[in-house]
């Protein structure tokens, strides 16, 4: 009886409701949005983010890749593919270096298994295109990521080498 | 509004008498719809800021600065739609059904003060007249649901009319106890009668009941039964789109701002500032009434994002057995206390 006429009251005073009422009030008045503006403002990315292939190129212009294969033989989607040839030097060096980027699956295996460091996965996330064929990366533009990337892949690299 | 005009135009009997005075009530009149338009156009912003704001969003801020020019955007998108028409649906009840809504919601606005002789038509049955008016409303949803033949339309339209037929009643028996206390169904006296104190204070669980009610009469949030998306698909406007549906957007809202305003009349004191002092009274009085109109829309708009849906029986059971039960007792308290204040002050 007690407690069906303090239910009775709670109700008749819209208590309930009152209540609500200065929660949603507290969240519309003293909490700021979290919203990123996205294309304004970006939002903070891991060093660890696995995003667009670059291929790196040593402090003379070298450029790292030896064509061992490894990341082609390790790749569970099969998506690089690599020619190598001697070249006049007598240093062997890719001809060819493929990378289908619609089918990456982005697991990031070419890179912790390559010897050089030379193929790397950078922070870049923006790189939907509106055809398919633009996907297709060959060597050239793994290398120019490579050049627009080089100082942020280094400190990637070095923040990431006590935990290889 | 056009008395600085009218010595520069041309004069004759038949000028003066009959045309100018309906050009002047034409424009006047269109104007005021304009007026109504806009500021349900604003009130979409307005609502959908609070609910980012709530919800720690931004709310529209891309067209225009702070999203201003969302409103019109919207607009002219629905403007430029198809309008598809189902091929079972009854073409002429079809499209009557939304212009009823949007001139109901419209015509309303005939009889209400928006500030010191600021109305159309100050009648002496204002009350009365929103009252009808309000009532009438449920026409062009039952039509609608009836038209597009379809089942969630149809399941839409009957939620809603028992709904609002459902509240109506303590709807007008709490209007009736306010216009008992007053001795009049104008709203200008209403208003008037209450400089030395707002009814929401002195008859203090009617205005709050009466805003209740109101929100039920709207299908607002929580008792938007009619348009549970989870249930029926969006209820009686399901199967319309493109101008048809904005006509129905168009309505909704402007009932919204109706209802508020019918409550800021009858209860917070209309166009009244909050005390009778010098500085509150330089401040032109439309500006009070838009002020108090914007606190309850949007305590509205924040009853939306706080509170859950009534399940259906839930809903007639709050109307019936709570609302009516009270807004009875009310008027029989309030209509007792009239004949014997009455009595005592003739002996």
């Amino acid at each position: 009886m007690l407690l069906y006429l303090k239910n009775f009251i709670k109700s008749f005073i819209l208590l309930d409701i009152f209540k609500g009422l200065y929660l949603t009030g507290k969240y519309m008045f003293f909490k700021k949005s979290v919203t990123w503006n996205y294309p304004y403002e970006k939002s903070h990315i891991s060093f660890r983010f696995k995003g667009e292939h670059a291929l790196r190129r040593y402090e003379n212009g070298e450029e790292r890749c030896i064509a061992c294969k490894l990341c082609e033989v390790i790749c569970p989607a099969q998506v690089i593919t690599i020619e190598a040839e001697q070249r006049e030097d007598g240093s062997r060096r890719t001809t060819k270096y493929d990378l289908d980027l619609s089918r990456c699956i982005f697991c990031g295996l070419c890179e912790e298994a390559c010897p050089v460091d030379s193929i790397v996965l950078g922070p870049n996330i923006e790189n939907s295109t509106f055809t398919k064929e633009e996907l297709l990366y060959n060597k050239d533009k793994l290398l120019a990521n490579g050049d627009v990337w080089e100082v942020y892949l280094q400190e990637r690299l070095n923040k990431d080498s006590k935990y290889r | 509004m056009f008395d600085f005009i009218f010595p520069y135009l041309p004069h004759s009997n038949l000028l003066d008498v009959y045309i100018y005075p309906l050009v002047f009530l034409t424009i006047k009149l269109i104007l005021a719809m304009l007026l109504i338009v806009f500021s349900v156009a604003y009130l979409t912003w307005i609502e959908r800021k609070i609910h980012g704001a709530i919800h720690l969003r931004k709310g529209p801020n891309v067209v225009g600065p702070l999203g201003l020019l969302q409103p019109l955007a919207d607009g002219l998108k629905l403007l430029l739609k198809e309008t598809i028409i189902p091929s079972q649906a009854n073409k002429f009840l079809f499209f009557l059904a939304p212009s009823i809504t949007f001139v109901i919601a419209i015509i309303a606005w005939a009889v209400i003060p928006v500030g010191e002789g600021l109305v159309f038509v100050n009648i002496n049955f204002g009350a009365l007249y929103l009252l009808a008016v309000s009532s009438l409303g449920v026409y062009g949803i039952i039509i609608a649901g009836w038209a597009s033949n379809s089942q969630y339309s149809f399941l839409g339209a009957i939620r809603s009319s028992s709904q609002m037929i459902s509240y109506e009643l303590s709807m007008g028996l709490i209007v009736l106890s306010v216009v008992l206390f007053v001795g009049s169904f104008n709203l200008t006296e209403i208003v008037l009668f209450q400089k030395e104190g707002w009814f929401i204070i002195k008859l203090l669980p009617l205005g709050i009941l009466f805003f209740i009610v109101g929100i039920a009469e709207t299908n607002r949030h929580p008792f938007d039964l009619p348009e549970s998306e989870a249930e029926i698909v969006s209820g009686y406007h399901t199967e319309y789109s493109g101008f048809a549906f904005a006509l129905f957007y168009l309505g909704e809202y402007a009932n919204m701002i109706l209802i508020s305003s019918f409550t800021t009349l009858l209860f917070l004191g209309g166009w009244l500032p909050p005390l009778d002092i010098a500085i509150f009274n330089i401040i032109p009085s439309f500006i009070w009434f838009v002020l108090k109109v914007l606190i309850l829309l949007i305590i509205m708009i924040q009853l939306k994002t706080t509170l859950p849906r009534y399940r259906y029986d839930q809903l007639m059971r709050l109307g019936w057995k709570i609302f009516l039960p009270i807004s009875l007792c009310i008027l029989v308290i309030i209509s007792t206390y009239i004949t014997f204040s009455s009595y005592i002050s003739v002996k």
